[in-house]
């Protein structure tokens, strides 16, 4: 049999303003629904109970990528994976966003899912991500129903890993969201909005929704983003690493931004590894160096598929073949 | 190789592909009866447990439960093998995997059912749980079966064909290697569904997706204590059984109990998570074997030794065990062989038959070993194989009956197309290009409960009309045997395998058939069919030959006409031959068919035989990222001995079927546990191969035509999967220089191997480390070898 959905009223407003006001009466019993990708698995493992889901599938304004005033782009919560993947203008200026959204599960899904559901999906944890008898064998863990983190016990928080292809990449492009609720609009960079907490990893309240994901001015900023899954399609990522770099007329990497996902609850921003790349041209010995610190700065546990140290080892090692496939083409030489 | 055939060897469509590509088949989890109610079964979340008692009061007065049943309610024990009836189909006093069920309601609807479920109270007492191969062989503080001996270990074997001390004695050159193969679920797309209705007489019917309808009925008719007529199950379309099908399970039992009890139709359809918790998948099985080499590359004995990781149940645990050490001979001339398996009890959901039952493992030991081992020697990996190679017509040092065998033919093929010698060894490092051979049986040539009867029956009908209804009780898992049936019964009464209707997999209305397991239908239910239509056949062509004024012999029948062969004219068509001879009604005709008498005089002689092999061989290309330790395989050549293809398109889909499934367990999927409980019991972390994975597939058909097989065909369905996960295995040493002894070959255990090469270890490896003693019990049964060049059609029964 399929799992079954638990019964719930089912609301489609047509504007934002609507969905607002239907989230703000629900008073923290809704859920908002993209593609439903990760909403619908979720509950139906019993892991969300809400009494309302408020569908974002017919507001129009929340749809699309428009171009920004500055140059930059605003892309609404409901383009789906498939359009962010195909947009002309997200390819050519935001590669590594491109690149990613085409990374996402598989062809299906993606036609499905959405840009905001992709970065407001649940963290996971394999000893979350189970049904209620499985939860039950193991007593439960801190993210759902139970006290303690199976993940590391010893530890008061939740461990669960962001799993989001497009955060890392959001926060090393510098990017914002626009988070609307009955109160007011708010736009928060996105590396404010992901919090290191498994269990309150978003910086929005329950009466808020992400309406836009804002990219800055691309500002001849080269991206690229590398996946590590089981299989070339399907799999969630168990390490994501998102490189933005802006280059000079030398050669030398005037910014740098590498933040590394599905490794901790939220994008890791490895300052240190950035600060070795920045003035400095990507010779060899500077890639090393950026991988290196990025190596030891990540922690992932063992709470996905694929071992914590083969993890930590691919870090480096992505860092690396992403750097070097930033570098400016080599003048004849 | 078709010659004068109209169907037989075609690439014809399934019979049943458009109801399929339509989606208008209907499953068993499709099936819908007025009044019907939904039942689930509540689940032990402890591997191992006293159950100290269940309270199921709160359960039994909810509004819309109609039945509770416990432990008690089904005592009588049952299992699919007569030497192993030791599950019950709710547990009574101790559960012994999680996921065992011990309670069942039937309700309204499946939230109802669920919410009874969850106010049904148990109370356990935990045990320690066994979970690995050696805690099951040293730790005595967790019987989990309370044997009587005081260990966990269900089965031993010890066998012994020839003299193998001497044969080692002889050897130039010895070699021994320790292997792992790990276990994996079937993830057939259908997951288990059931529904069964009682009537007021008490008679039940269920609709099971199942592969052994026969066995069901057996087992049904055990614990439910209903006469044999007052059972009968239908087998509708199942949507693929790989095995996982092949045992009885609870639910069915369940199922069929809270019918009679509620006397309203019950259907439980089981979740994904419960298909991986009633199980049945391939054995993780440990490995050591040790062969005795002369100095040009031939075998002087062989010693293997398996151990199977067999779950909390008996299931078909026997002869997996005898599996593990049946085989090795039959693709390789092995004159002394000795045996020892054994398989131990753990409390892991049960493990049993998986395509290549018992056999994918030790091949995957086997192929490597042999790789190994041809490297000391200073030969080619086909070099070795070639000297060691087993003779059509011949037997083998274990009494295996060889026949047809296209062994070197298949051999052949794949070596040349993807031109192996001159790549192996010559690829730049991270290229790499491995090989491996297999043989598997077409059908088991002894039935699991022992009597005289055929195998399979098969009855043609032709009305008055013309029309032809074919009965068997073989059930069609997607393996095409309905349609097998139709293009048999068409070829040998001229007509369009469209046309014919088939009754199959009712245990009520079909003559017998043991069921879809061991590669077994197209051959067995197959020779049926040839006798049955060729008897119906004979009634017409007399009744055309009286007629036409002809004799009968002079009489073909091809293409919807009765015609003679000597003379021009049009003969007759099919329906005026049918009228003429079906005058006083319906033509009925049944043919059977039973293996011939195989086994050799001795306990265990039962596993291994089969009326022919099929064979094959396999080349894979592959490239291995030194710096991720990503394994991809490039290009898969196979060559597969069919026989005869009764179907191209058919057996070519089962080649490459069979070659997916071996590189999801080659590559990527594990049983991993954590604690006693299945770490990821979900489809997206049992990480089957998806369409990605997949690299070009060239597939090869030898036909050898065997003697025996309905016109000359030999199994597919499992077969080519044996040789892929070797092939793999030594593409990788070819390509990096590291050896594998454990499957699946993850990026994280090659990366491992490849830092020992950089660390300058000698022989990098990653497998296991050892292999324990397991306390042999008994005296080796000691075998004398048959003359194993004697001509063996001789031995026909």
């Amino acid at each position: 049999m399929m799992l079954r959905l638990t019964r719930f009223d089912h609301r489609a407003p047509s504007t934002l303003a609507e969905a607002v006001r239907l989230v703000a009466e629900s008073r923290g019993k809704a859920e908002l629904l993209g593609g439903g990708t990760d909403l619908f698995p979720g509950m139906k493992r019993g892991l969300f109970e809400p009494k309302v889901v408020v569908s974002l599938r017919h507001v129009r304004e929340l749809h699309g990528v428009r171009r920004n005033p500055d140059g930059g782009l605003t892309v609404g919560a409901t383009t789906t994976l498939r359009e962010l993947s195909q947009d002309r203008a997200v390819r050519s200026s935001y590669t590594a966003l491109a690149v990613a959204a085409g990374l996402v599960a598989n062809p299906q899904i993606r036609a499905m899912a959405t840009v905001g559901g992709n970065l407001c999906s649940d963290t996971r944890c394999n000893y979350y991500d189970q049904s209620y008898l499985w939860r039950q064998a193991v007593d439960f863990c801190l993210k759902k129903d139970g006290d303690i983190c199976r993940v590391a016990p010893g530890s008061p928080r939740c461990w669960a890993v962001s799993s989001s292809d497009l955060a890392p990449v959001c926060v090393a492009l510098g990017a914002g969201v626009r988070l609307v609720s009955v109160r007011g609009d708010r736009i928060l960079p996105t590396r404010e909005f992901f919090h290191d907490d498994g269990m309150a990893h978003l910086g929005m309240s329950a009466d808020e929704i992400l309406a836009d994901l804002i990219l800055p001015p691309p500002d001849g900023t080269v991206s690229a983003y590398l996946k590590l899954r089981r299989r070339g399609s399907t799999d969630f990522p168990v390490l994501g690493v998102a490189l933005a770099l802006r280059m000079d007329p030398e050669g030398r990497c005037n910014r740098a931004r590498i933040v590394v996902g599905a490794v901790a609850p939220s994008p890791v921003e490895v300052e240190e590894a950035e600060r070795a790349l920045e003035g400095q041209p990507l010779t060899d010995d500077v890639i090393d160096r950026a991988a290196e610190l990025v190596y030891a700065a990540v922690r992932p546990m063992d709470n996905t598929d694929l071992t914590p140290y083969h993890r930590k080892r691919m870090a480096k090692l992505f860092v690396r073949r992403g750097l070097a496939s930033l570098r400016p083409p080599s003048r004849a030489d | 190789m078709s010659e004068g055939l109209s169907v037989i060897g075609k690439r014809l469509p399934k019979v049943d592909s458009l109801g399929k590509t339509t989606g208008r088949t209907r499953y068993a989890e499709d099936l819908v009866l007025p009044g019907m109610l939904f039942g689930r079964l509540l689940r032990s979340p402890h591997p191992h447990a006293r159950v100290l008692g269940i309270d199921t009061s709160r359960a039994r007065s909810m509004p819309g439960v109609h039945a509770v049943l416990t432990g008690p309610d089904l005592p009588v024990k049952y299992g699919i093998l007569p030497s192993s009836q030791d599950e019950t189909a709710l547990a009574e006093d101790k559960v012994r995997y999680v996921g065992e069920p011990v309670a069942a309601v039937a309700a309204d609807d499946e939230e109802t059912a669920e919410r009874a479920l969850a106010a049904i109270e148990v109370r356990y007492e935990p045990l320690p749980a066994i979970m690995s191969i050696e805690d099951a062989l040293r730790r005595r503080d967790a019987l989990i079966h309370e044997q009587p001996d005081g260990s966990n270990v269900h089965k031993l074997v010890n066998l012994e064909f020839g003299d193998v001390d001497a044969g080692f004695a002889q050897a130039d050159h010895v070699r021994e290697d320790v292997f792992f193969y790990e276990g994996s679920n079937h993830v057939a797309m259908e997951q288990h569904a059931v529904l069964a209705s009682a009537d007021e007489g008490g008679k039940v019917t269920v609709w099971a997706s199942t592969q052994v309808p026969l066995y069901l009925h057996m087992a049904l008719v055990k614990v439910l204590g209903l006469p044999k007529e007052r059972v009968r199950v239908i087998a509708p379309p199942v949507g693929g059984g790989f095995g996982g099908k092949s045992d009885v399970f609870s639910h069915e039992i369940v199922a069929a109990k809270l019918s009679l009890v509620a006397r309203r139709p019950v259907k439980i359809a089981c979740s994904r998570e419960e298909v991986f918790y009633l199980h049945r998948g391939r054995h993780p099985v440990l490995m050591k074997v040790r062969t005795g080499f002369t100095q040009d590359g031939r075998i002087t004995a062989m010693d293997f030794r398996s151990i199977l990781d067999g779950g909390a149940y008996g299931s078909y645990g026997v002869a997996s065990t005898y599996y593990t050490g049946a085989l090795q001979p039959s693709t390789y001339r092995i004159p002394a062989y000795r045996f020892q398996g054994a398989r131990v009890f753990t409390n892991k959901p049960p493990c049993g038959p998986k395509r290549g039952h018992g056999t994918p493992q030790p091949r995957f030991a086997l192929e490597v070993h042999l790789d190994r081992a041809a490297e000391d020697l200073g030969l080619d990996p086909v070099e070795i194989r070639l000297r060691n190679l087993v003779r059509p017509f011949s037997m083998t040092v274990n009494h295996l009956r060889v026949t047809s065998c296209g062994l070197k033919e298949c051999m052949d093929a794949v070596l040349e197309a993807s031109r192996f010698r001159e790549k192996h060894g010559h690829l730049p490092r991270g290229k790499g290009i491995g090989f491996a051979v297999s043989a598997y049986l077409s059908g088991a040539a002894l039935p699991i409960w022992w009597n005289e009867d055929p195998h399979s029956e098969v009855e043609v009908r032709i009305e008055p009309t013309g029309h032809v209804v074919v009965s068997s009780l073989a059930s069609d898992i997607g393996q095409g045997s309905t349609s097998m049936l139709a293009f048999v019964v068409a070829e040998v009464l001229g007509l369009d395998p469209a046309e014919i209707e088939l009754v199959t997999a009712d245990t009520e209305r079909t003559p017998i058939d043991l069921g879809s397991y061991s590669s077994r239908v197209t051959f067995m239910a197959g020779n049926a069919a040839v006798s049955a239509a060729t008897k119906a056949r004979q009634v017409v062509l007399e009744a055309a030959a009286r007629r036409l004024r002809v004799p009968a012999e002079r009489l073909v029948a091809k293409g919807r006409r009765i015609r003679d062969t000597s003379a021009r004219g049009e003969g007759l068509s099919w329906e005026e031959a049918v009228a003429e001879a079906g005058r006083e009604g319906p033509i009925v005709a049944m043919g059977s068919y039973k293996p011939p008498k195989l086994a050799a005089p001795y306990k265990g002689s039962g596993v291994g035989p089969s009326p022919a092999f099929s064979y094959s061989a396999c080349v894979i290309e592959a490239s291995c990222d030194t710096d991720t330790g990503v394994l991809t395989p490039d290009r898969i050549w196979l060559a597969h001995d069919i026989g005869r293809a009764i179907n191209v398109r058919a057996v070519e889909g089962q080649v490459e079927g069979s070659i997916v499934m071996g590189l999801g367990e080659a590559l990527l999927e594990a049983q991993d546990f954590r604690g006693g409980l299945l770490k990821s019991p979900s489809i997206l972390e049992q990480r089957v191969p998806t369409i990605l994975e997949i690299p070009e597939i060239h597939t090869f058909l030898i036909e050898t035509v065997d003697p025996e097989g309905p016109f000359g065909a030999k199994e597919v369905g499992q077969g080519p999967l044996l040789p892929v996960a070797p092939a793999l295995a030594n593409a990788l040493y070819d390509a990096v220089g590291v050896r594998m002894d454990e499957v699946p070959l993850t990026p994280d255990k090659i990366l491992r191997a490849l830092e020992e090469q950089a660390r300058g270890i000698k022989s990098p490896r990653v497998g296991p480390r050892g292999f324990p003693l397991v306390p042999m019990t008994k005296e080796p049964i000691k075998v004398a070898p048959p003359d194993m060049d004697a001509p063996v059609l001789g031995r026909m029964g």
